[in-house]
Formats: structure tokens, C-alpha cells, sequence
């Protein structure tokens, strides 16, 4: 198929299209307004059902019924709607659900700015709602990759029931850039013989999708069988991009958007003279650990630097890969600024002026 | 290596964002590597509105123009904003119908364009951005007029394939204008 110039919050709608999601429920807030309204002209058309719910608290749980009774559903929101969200992501994951949220990042806290940001890491990574749960965090950093993540989080949430997040920012959903829809990767998926669709899928027998477990014992036992599908998923599915590694004077390490302006950054510091390699997690969890831990083993690599539109976010996880072998620097601009390339290269040349 | 990093830039309603979608188009039907970044800050009707455009012969970096090989202003308060922004030796597209102010860099290459009144020549004011785009595909030769015209073409559909010849005088007009 010929390549489409799309804008990313479109993008993501077509792609959901194209995994055969046939419903959609959200409410608009920028900068992610565009996929609701890319949705309600487009699925309506396929046969699929568009509906803006009067909240997001309704959103997410019409996404749990969506999702309980079997169909490939999507929701999506921008920060302070996510927020909202995430009670219904707890019992989505406590339920075991699969269905994609996508969450298009604006400056936080509270109401903040619309511009850009990625400070909601850790409650993408670590759980916003309550419980031990974890969701699959995919960062895309182009408009392809986010496409191509997107068609294949449906697949990543029907193989382990649970729920995945598209964690983009307001760049990946306003920009515009070419786009190619691809097949993902064939998965054998197992058939959804827990959905709720009446009791003639069943032989008569009651399905009942639920994350109460009001005897400890129980809850606990379904604790540990979620342990060991996250343990499943940490073996099978990180993923991450790493160049430049092999003699590099320092790492540098960031997800979506400002990944790519850390890659001008790496170019301006080759021209200067200075190495630099990088690790970009496109999981956020489960996390590349081990990419770290390998690149704190290179002689040459005297300091990783985590570049964010945070205050510090990712940064944890990047110590805990690097596990004490080489300082951990951050670099990171909030509230909906974007780092610029030139800022990067002189916090390069601060930390190498300062572990030389 | 041809890569030029663009900012268009003027008050809503003049076909900033469009002038970009257009060149971005271009640009990919002419398999290049592109990107196309608006701003969507709080603004309101007749606030300012600009775009970042990259089209390069190389995978894009980042999609941010920070320094920019041209910015084309179409009203002062972005000559104002975005001059400063342009390299050295860079290309500066001023609409000089709206604005009355030179440049204040000495070290970049700055075109004066009366694209309203050109337009307004032509017999449709919305034409305005095409005449900057004419001038700017001009001095740079980074993607063809006929690949802008396809892209227009597929932008506007079948109903309005009519505005084409009108866009494409207006494209002329503005290489014209860079010529003398």
C-alpha cells in the first residue's frame, strides 16, 4: 500500500481500524481531539460504533464491557482525562481485559498546559490506579512507529489479556508525517472463551468477567497468576532501539518525540567530536533493563544521561538497569516544553567536562 | 545532502497551515523524507498560527524546527518572532503587503513578497500563501511546482480541481517575484 501523509491522532484512528476495532468510546480534550473525531466519521462506516460518553469515568467503563463481551475496543484521552481513567484501568487489568488506551501526553500537573510532555510515566509504567497491576506502555516516536504499534497492541492485548497503552505526547498526535499500514507480526491468539456473549457460546454455562475476589486467598492466588503473566510478557515483548553504543563516551537515553531530538543532539556532538550512543525503550514497561546493564558494561561509556519532558521520570528506571555501575545523569524540560537539541549537547559536554 | 527546515508563520485564516500540508505532500510524493509540525497553542480567530515543514533526503530528526534554513512570515508579529530563527545564509520570505518592517538580520538572504496584492491581482485574496510558496519553491528547488499542483489536486478533490489553474498563476506569480 502507498504511503499516506497523516497526522498522528488519525493515524492511530486508522490504524485501530485496520486491527479490526470496531468501537471507540471517549470524550475530546487537546491534544487528542482528533482521534475521536477521526472515529466518529470513520467507524461508523465499517460498521463499528463511535460513542462520546459524557465522562471519562463512563469512557472506561464502556471500554470494560466492550472489551468483556469479546470485541476489540479502544479508548484514548490526554492526561487529565486519563487521570480520570484510572479506576477503570485497575479493574480492566483486575478483570484481565484486552483493549488498547491511548494516551496523548500534555503538561501536567493538575490542568497544566496542551503543549507536549511525558510526565506521566509513572502512572503509565508503575499503575495510576490501585493494585498490583501492570499494562503494556508502547512510546512510539514517529507516526509510522505509532501506527505499527498500535495495530499490534491489539494483538499484544487479546495474546495476554490485559490491557496495553499507547503512551504518545502532544507532538507524535499533532504532527503530520507519511504512513504505510502493514500487517503486524502473525501471533497465534487464543480464542476469547471467557467473553461474555450469552450462554449459548457456552454450552449453558455462566461467564462472569469480574476483579472481585473477596476471600484473601483467592485474591491472592489471582495476584500471582497475574505475576506470572507479567513475568511472560517482560520475556517476550520489550523492545527498544540502541545505536552508537560500541565506544560511545556517554549514553543517552529517551522515548517518543524526544528521542528524535536527542538523535540531532548525537549528530551535533559527532561533528564536535564527541561519541555518543543511545538506548530508546519503545516498551516503557516491561523496560529494557538489560540494554542498560549491557551498555554500563562498556569500557568506553563513562556516564548515561536520561533526557525527558519530565522532571525525572524514566531517569528510576534507567539507575536500576544501570544498577550502580556508571553515574545517571537527567536532563529534562516540564510542563509542555520541548527540549532543543543545542540544550542537550551542552548537558553532554557539562557531565563528560565533569567525569573526565 | 538537501534538507530544508521551514517555518511558515502568520494569523489564522492565511493558509499557513495549508502552505505546509501542501509542501510536506510535495515532498513525499516526491519521495523525500517529511515531516509537518503545527502549533496549537491557546490561540484564538485572527491570533498567530505557524507550522514547522521539514523535507529532507534523510531520515527526519527531530520534526522541530529550531533553526530554520527558512521561515516564510506572512504578518509582522511573525517577522518579529521568527526572524532570529533563521541560519546564516538562510532564506526569509517577507509578505510585504501586511508588512511594512525590513528584516534586521544582515546575514541571511530576505525577499520582500506583495502577496496579498498580487493575489488580490489574481482575483482571490485566499491565494496569498501560494504566491510565497511560488516564491519559495523558487529559490530552493526543493520539490517541483507540478508535485505542489498534485498535491493540491488530491487536497482539494474533484469538486474544486477548477481553483487549480488560479493557484497555479499565483505559484508563477510568486517565482516571478524572487526572479527580478
Amino acid at each position: 500500500m502507498a504511503k499516506v501523509l497523516m497526522k498522528g491522532n488519525e493515524a492511530i484512528g486508522a490504524a485501530a481500524i485496520k486491527a479490526e476495532c470496531r468501537y471507540y468510546f471517549g470524550y475530546p480534550i487537546t491534544p487528542s481531539s482528533e482521534l475521536p473525531e477521526y472515529l466518529s466519521r470513520e467507524l461508523p462506516k465499517v460498521d463499528g460504533v463511535f460513542l462520546q460518553a459524557e465522562s471519562e469515568t463512563a469512557a472506561i467503563n464502556m471500554l470494560y464491557g466492550a472489551a468483556g463481551a469479546g470485541a476489540r475496543a479502544m479508548t484514548g484521552s490526554s492526561s487529565p482525562g486519563i487521570s480520570l481513567k484510572q479506576e477503570g484501568i485497575s479493574y480492566i487489568a483486575g478483570a484481565e481485559l484486552p483493549c488498547v488506551i491511548v494516551n496523548i501526553v500534555r503538561g501536567g500537573p493538575g490542568l497544566g498546559s496542551i503543549q507536549p510532555s511525558q510526565a506521566d510515566y509513572f502512572q503509565a509504567t508503575k499503575g495510576g490506579g490501585h493494585g498490583d497491576y501492570r499494562m503494556v506502555v508502547l512510546a512510539p516516536d514517529s507516526i509510522q512507529e505509532t501506527v505499527d504499534l498500535v495495530i499490534e497492541g491489539f494483538d499484544i492485548a487479546d495474546q495476554y489479556r490485559n490491557p496495553v497503552m499507547i503512551l504518545g505526547d502532544g507532538v507524535i498526535g499533532q504532527m503530520m508525517e507519511p504512513v504505510e499500514f502493514k500487517d503486524p507480526p502473525k501471533r497465534d491468539l487464543p480464542p476469547k472463551d471467557w467473553a461474555t456473549t450469552g450462554t449459548k457460546d457456552s454450552n449453558g454455562r455462566k461467564r462472569v468477567i469480574n476483579s472481585l475476589y473477596i476471600e484473601a486467598e483467592a485474591c491472592e492466588q489471582m495476584n500471582l497468576k497475574l505475576q506470572a503473566k507479567y513475568r511472560e510478557i517482560q520475556k517476550n515483548e520489550i523492545k527498544f532501539e540502541t545505536f552508537g553504543t560500541e565506544g560511545a563516551e556517554i549514553i543517552l537515553s529517551a522515548y517518543g518525540i524526544t528521542s528524535r531530538v536527542t538523535k540531532n543532539a548525537i549528530k551535533i556532538l559527532e561533528k564536535e567530536g564527541i561519541k555518543a550512543g543511545m538506548v530508546r525503550p519503545i516498551t516503557l514497561w516491561p523496560f529494557p533493563y538489560k540494554e542498560f546493564e549491557k551498555a554500563a558494561e562498556i569500557d568506553s561509556v563513562k556516564a548515561f544521561l536520561s533526557i525527558e519532558m519530565s522532571m525525572g521520570q524514566m531517569v528510576e528506571d534507567v539507575r536500576l538497569g544501570v544498577n550502580g555501575k556508571k553515574p545517571v545523569y537527567f536532563y529534562g524540560r516540564a510542563g509542555g516544553v520541548v527540549p532543543e537539541p543545542l540544550e542537550i549537547v551542552e548537558e553532554v559536554k557539562k557531565i563528560l567536562g565533569g567525569v573526565k | 545532502m538537501a534538507e530544508q527546515q521551514v517555518i511558515i508563520a502568520g494569523f489564522g485564516g492565511q493558509g499557513v497551515m495549508s502552505m505546509g500540508q501542501l509542501l510536506t505532500y510535495a515532498g513525499m510524493l516526491e519521495d523525500k523524507n517529511v515531516s509537518w509540525l503545527p502549533s496549537y497553542g491557546p490561540e484564538m480567530r485572527g491570533g498567530t498560527a505557524n507550522c514547522n515543514v521539514i523535507v529532507s533526503d534523510n531520515p527526519v530528526g527531530s520534526p522541530l524546527v529550531t533553526e530554520a534554513t527558512t521561515a516564510i512570515v506572512m504578518n509582522l508579529p511573525s517577522l518579529d518572532k521568527f526572524e532570529g530563527r533563521v541560519v546564516e545564509d538562510g532564506i526569509l520570505l517577507i509578505n510585504s503587503s501586511l508588512i511594512d518592517k525590513k528584516t534586521s538580520r544582515t546575514d541571511i538572504r530576505a525577499y520582500e513578497i506583495p502577496a496579498n496584492d498580487i493575489a488580490n491581482e489574481l482575483g482571490n485574496i485566499r491565494i496569498a500563501n501560494m504566491v510565497m510558496l511560488g516564491a519559495y519553491i523558487e529559490l530552493t528547488n526543493i520539490v517541483s511546482k507540478e508535485s505542489i499542483l498534485e498535491s493540491l489536486k488530491k487536497v482539494l478533490g474533484p469538486s474544486k480541481e477548477k481553483l487549480i489553474p488560479i493557484n497555479e498563476k499565483a505559484l508563477e506569480r510568486g517565482a516571478q517575484a524572487v526572479r527580478q
